[in-house]
């Protein structure tokens, strides 16, 4: 499956995934703490400057990433333009914008696998309540694996449908589609425990 | 154990999967899409502790980056955006509307839509719209007026969803953990 990281390398992938994710915390925090247009403006702009850094073509799909917000854009200007409290409204609007700026940035600069272990490493704490670390990589895996073929089936199925109906298939797939998603779980579920199972030997005694 | 996990797991798929049929829109020009359906059978079908770490390891990994909401969307950008509370809200709604299938040993089908309609909507829309309000700076009532357009939609796909759920119950009647 393709992941949102972005093929153009700029210089942030090289920078440590921790350290992008402890700085995102922080920056949201800031974005939400401030409450003067002003400072949101120059935020704005320095988030821009970042994805920027990375070349048009980053610049470009990190732009395309912000599309989701135009409704809210447009509902915001519309609000603040009949209440007239025009400086709230370019606050909300500038903070959104930069936070999401900045968010889209570090998942583009950030390979999958660095997210993963990041994760990891944060969940480590949790390992000695019972976690099965294993379990859940395991999972993390068969969603990452299924996800492609259960959209397949997914299509067949609408072709299917679309092969003996005028109309256009809609929710009708998706009973089918969970029942298939069913029997794939069952069928690995019995291959895993052919294969010794999830838990592993040390702890089945 | 390995039940548990493969269902779990593949339901965090099928959810990912049903962003990818095509929408369907409604009469008044309210897009609805399906992913929302896969949260309500998480609930219905796998119960409520299963239903909601389905959602949860969904959310994880579009956290980590995987684009798996509908319209290939993905990325930490997401929980940054208006709508962050009606992803959030996953898990809960899931976990509710398993809860109440699992309780309440009436007619499965009535059963699921009405779980899914306090799971899937009125859970839902309470993270929905907490996130709506802190995101855009409004108070909640103003934030909830917002996304009363979505409300028919979903009514929709909570009915939808109990008649699913007892057509898979028919079909697949050992996997429907809720009723195990």
């Amino acid at each position: 499956m393709i992941s949102l990281t972005s093929p153009v390398e700029t210089w942030a992938h090289r920078v440590p995934a921790g350290v992008k994710l402890a700085a995102l915390s922080l920056a949201t925090i800031g974005l939400f703490a401030l409450e003067d247009p002003a400072p949101l403006a120059l935020a704005f702009a320095g988030s821009v400057a970042l994805v920027l850094s990375g070349g048009w073509r980053f610049a470009g799909a990190a732009a395309r990433s912000l599309r989701i917000l135009w409704p809210f854009l447009g509902l915001i200007a519309l609000w603040h333009g009949v209440t007239g409290q025009l400086a709230e409204g370019l606050a909300v609007a500038l903070r959104l914008l930069a936070a999401l700026t900045l968010a889209s940035f570090v998942t583009m600069t950030t390979r999958l696998t660095d997210m993963v272990a990041v994760a990891s490493w944060l969940l480590a704490p949790f390992r000695r309540f019972g976690l099965s670390t294993r379990a859940l990589e395991l999972s993390v895996a068969l969603v990452v694996r299924f996800t492609p073929s259960i959209a397949r089936k997914g299509g067949l199925l609408t072709e299917a449908w679309r092969a003996r109906s005028a109309r256009r298939a809609g929710w009708q797939v998706v009973m089918p589609l969970a029942a298939l998603a069913i029997d794939d779980a069952e069928h690995v579920a019995e291959a895993l425990r052919a294969r010794g199972g999830v838990v592993p030997p040390e702890h089945t005694g | 154990m390995e039940r548990t996990l493969t269902l779990v797991a593949l339901f965090a798929a099928l959810i990912a999967g049903l962003g990818l049929i095509p929408k369907f829109t409604l009469a008044f020009g309210v897009p609805i899409t399906a992913q929302t359906l896969g949260v309500m059978l998480a609930g219905t079908v796998l119960g409520a502790k299963r239903g909601a770490l389905a959602c949860l390891l969904f959310i994880a990994l579009v956290a980590l980056g995987l684009p798996l909401l509908a319209g290939g969307r993905g990325g930490l950008g997401v929980f940054a955006s208006p709508t962050v509370g009606f992803l959030v809200g996953w898990p809960a709604a899931a976990f509710v509307t398993g809860f109440i299938v699992e309780r309440w040993r009436g007619n499965l089908a009535l059963v699921s839509s009405i779980a899914s309609v306090i799971g899937g909507i009125l859970v839902l829309y309470v993270f929905g719209v907490i996130g709506m309000s802190v995101t855009l700076g409004k108070t909640l009532p103003e934030a909830a007026l917002l996304v009363t357009a979505f409300i028919p939609g979903d009514v929709i796909k909570a009915v939808l969803a109990g008649l699913i759920t007892s057509a898979l119950a028919r079909s697949r009647p050992a996997s429907v953990l809720s009723r195990g």
